[in-house]
């Protein structure tokens, strides 16, 4: 069996878990509305004053919710030893990790459609004319959190404090990426709205690098 | 519930097991010491030993869910294969040999919020199997839970859920099968089913390895005993040998 | 020995305060610069000993190179600690500001964050395979971090306004600044190695108590971790 098609019936797997309970979804949205509401008595939020701070302001809810949503990922598995029976199956460690990615992302993005909206409606912004490229930073800005987030969570996943832990790991690991999409997001809040091509190509290089160091590294952090 | 339909061999190639000095050291404290034990393609061995003398630690490894400190585990059969990693010299890979056996855990292996249904279609499509839905039908009835199909594993009693964790092992027709203390939590009815199981699949040349510290029927199924003791082998009835004496002795210490 | 690097590093001292010229528009303040990059440079040297440390364990699974890894990374530390302490004393007085957020500034207190990490992660594993495998796992991943930490920076900075910089330490060094430079390298690698080499064995120590102590408590006994874990 293919890794693709392994990992396609992981991720079905994950959803199907997620959307019984809806938990780890509806605690993502509303901690980053929290964040995103407390950050407007930090300043005016004028339209020319949420350019300015909004982009660094929207990341900064994502990671935090990020941090904290991508914890279960692999903890959850430790309830019955559920990890060992994947392990057990024919399928690679890579395409157990992957389909955990792609649960990730789908989670994220979600909780992302919801937050995007209401956060320029709350600062003044309008996203019409530029939805699809942000649409793009968002995408290439998320995977770079899944990615590394859902292996940080695997190593959490044995720590002790492991909750506390998986912040402390991940958030250091984010700082390039997080100056990447936020100057990438900034620009195309601009007044002349433009993507740039250099945030963009490091956002990818940023997924590719880590995406590849994962690859290379699954079965040591899936191993016993 | 029935003994039959819970398996469909994917192949029936036998698959043997040896331990070659096998060492299993966690941080210092030492598991297993130098354990060799072949067992041939088609014996049914049962594992016996207090708490603690390494028989999960042994059949984990026999899983190949943990690789030994030192020492090998080498799967005998049709062709040769080794269980350290990668495609093998004999042309069965790590993968092939892990679609040939069945485990049935300390945990029962098994999502608590997915039903029973979709537990086993999920491992179903992992293992590659083909005729998913009838495999899963067929399999619920057997292990007597078709009426609760469509329950969660967590509303499930204790021994319901022990049969579906052996459902689940047998479901993609393992020619090695691997049980750590597979009674537990089952009660009367669910013990004969068990027993009948087993009896089926030893009759069918399916390798057999259980382990167990206290008495129960389906031991007596066993056409060798090996008992383990602080990491060591102590008595092995050896292949071929009569394993009731050891078997008599489980007994009279229960 | 001893006395060979306390000569070395009273000799380097000396160099650095009384036989380097005085920087032309700096002074005395510049001469911290002698140990502030050679605290650096060996940081960055001690990071990466861990990173190939990291590799060298999954490879091989040697418990040295989990060894050599931790003491590494408490030596890397130790010198960054010094580089970030250093830095600001020098930048108060010549730039007139203790920090900013300048793409090497930023990328060594990333660093040092990065590091310090790992050393709670590994703090926080319990089991000796697992605390080794996993901690070299993120360590590896930390260290490809590094350089996307210092790009992502420099390019960030090209699109604001600079901040107040005088002109680099590097442009033009007198021959004398670099012998002197040199020997203040060699000194901090003087103390560093030797202090890296107890640590080592101080971990090695630290194993083999800690197997010992296992053995003690549990002869007699037959403890499985295995078998006492899954007892739902």
């Amino acid at each position: 069996m293919t890794t693709a098609r392994a990992a396609a019936i992981l991720l079905a797997k994950e959803l199907r878990l997620e959307f019984r309970t809806r938990e780890l979804l509806n605690a993502t949205v509303v901690f980053s509305l929290i964040v995103i509401v407390l950050f407007s008595y930090t300043f005016e939020p004028t339209a020319a004053e949420s350019r300015r701070y909004g982009p660094g302001l929207l990341w900064i809810a994502f990671l935090f919710a990020g941090s904290l949503m991508l914890h279960p990922s692999f903890a959850r598995e430790q309830l019955n030893d559920t990890l060992d029976a994947l392990r057990m199956t024919p399928v690679s460690s890579f395409a157990i990790l992957l389909g955990k990615m792609l649960a990730n992302f789908v989670f994220l993005s979600l909780s992302e459609l919801v937050l995007v909206p209401v956060f320029a409606v709350l600062y003044n912004l309008s996203l019409s004319g530029v939805a699809g490229r942000l649409i793009i930073v968002l995408i290439l800005g998320t995977s770079g959190l899944v990615i590394t987030g859902t292996v940080f969570s695997a190593i959490a996943a044995h720590a002790r404090m492991r909750e506390l832990l998986l912040p402390l790991l991940l958030l250091p690991i984010l700082a390039p990426l997080l100056i990447a999409a936020v100057e990438a997001t900034a620009l195309l809040l601009a007044e002349k709205p433009a993507l740039d091509p250099t945030w963009v190509t490091f956002l990818g290089g940023f997924d590719i690098v880590f995406l590849t160091a994962s690859w290379l590294l699954c079965d040591f952090l899936v191993e016993e | 519930m029935s003994a039959r339909g819970t398996s469909t061999p994917s192949g029936h190639q036998p698959l043997g097991i040896s331990f070659e000095r096998v060492e299993k050291r966690f941080g210092s404290l030492v598991a297993l010491r130098k354990v060799s034990l072949n067992i041939r393609s088609g014996e049914f061995v049962a594992l016996l030993g207090p708490n603690g003398a390494g028989k999960s630690t042994l059949l984990r490894i026999a899983a190949l869910l943990m690789n030994p400190s030192s020492g090998q585990v080498q799967f005998t059969g049709a062709a040769e294969c080794r269980g350290d990693s990668g495609p093998q010299d004999g042309g069965r890979t790590r993968e092939d040999v892990k679609r040939s056996i069945g485990m049935v855990g300390h945990s029962i292996l098994l999502y608590d919020e997915l039903s029973a249904a979709e537990n086993l279609t999920l491992f179903a499509e992992l293992y590659g199997l083909d005729d998913v839905s009838r495999r899963v039908v067929g399999a619920l009835e057997a292990c007597g839970l078709a009426s609760r199909s469509r329950g969660l594993v967590r509303t499930f009693s204790r021994g319901m859920r022990q049969r579906l964790a052996i459902a689940r092992a047998l479901l993609h027709g393992p020619r090695l099968l691997l049980l750590d203390e597979p009674a537990a939590g089952l009660d009367r009815q669910g013990h004969l089913w068990m027993g009948a199981t087993l009896a089926r699949l030893r009759d069918e040349g399916c390798t057999v390895l259980m382990s167990t510290h206290a008495r129960n029927e389906s031991v007596d199924l066993a056409t060798r005993a090996v008992s383990l003791l602080a990491g060591r082998i102590e008595e092995d009835s050896g292949p071929g040998g009569d394993p009731r004496p050891l078997l008599a002795a489980l007994r009279a210490e229960a | 020995m001893t006395a060979v690097v306390a000569a070395l590093i009273f000799f380097a001292g000396y160099a650095a305060l009384f036989i380097a010229p005085e920087e032309r528009t700096m002074h005395a303040v510049q001469r911290i610069f002698y140990f502030h990059l050679s605290a650096w440079i060996t940081s960055f040297t001690a990071f990466a000993v861990v990173f190939l440390s990291n590799v060298a364990f999954l490879t091989t699974r040697r418990f040295e190179w989990d060894w050599l890894g931790v003491a590494a990374a408490e030596m890397g530390i130790t010198c960054c600690t010094i580089g970030l302490i250093t830095g600001p004393l020098w930048a108060r007085p010549v730039w007139g500001i203790w920090w900013t957020w300048d793409a090497r500034l930023t990328t060594t207190f990333l660093l040092w964050l990065l590091y310090i990490s790992y050393l709670l992660l590994r703090g926080l594993l319990e089991d000796p395979q697992r605390r080794a495998s996993l901690s070299a796992i993120f360590g590896i991943f930390a260290f490809l971090d590094v350089p996307l930490v210092y790009v992502s920076n420099r390019l960030w900075r090209t699109q604001h306004p600079q901040p107040v910089i005088l002109g680099g330490e590097g442009s033009g060094l007198d021959p004398t600044m670099a012998k002197v430079l040199l020997l203040c390298v060699l000194a901090v690698f003087g103390i560093m190695i030797p202090i890296l080499v107890d640590r080592y064995r101080l971990e090695r120590l630290r194993h083999e108590v800690e197997e010992l102590r296992f053995e003690v408590e549990n002869r007699g006994t037959d403890f499985d971790p295995i078998s006492t874990k899954g007892g739902l």
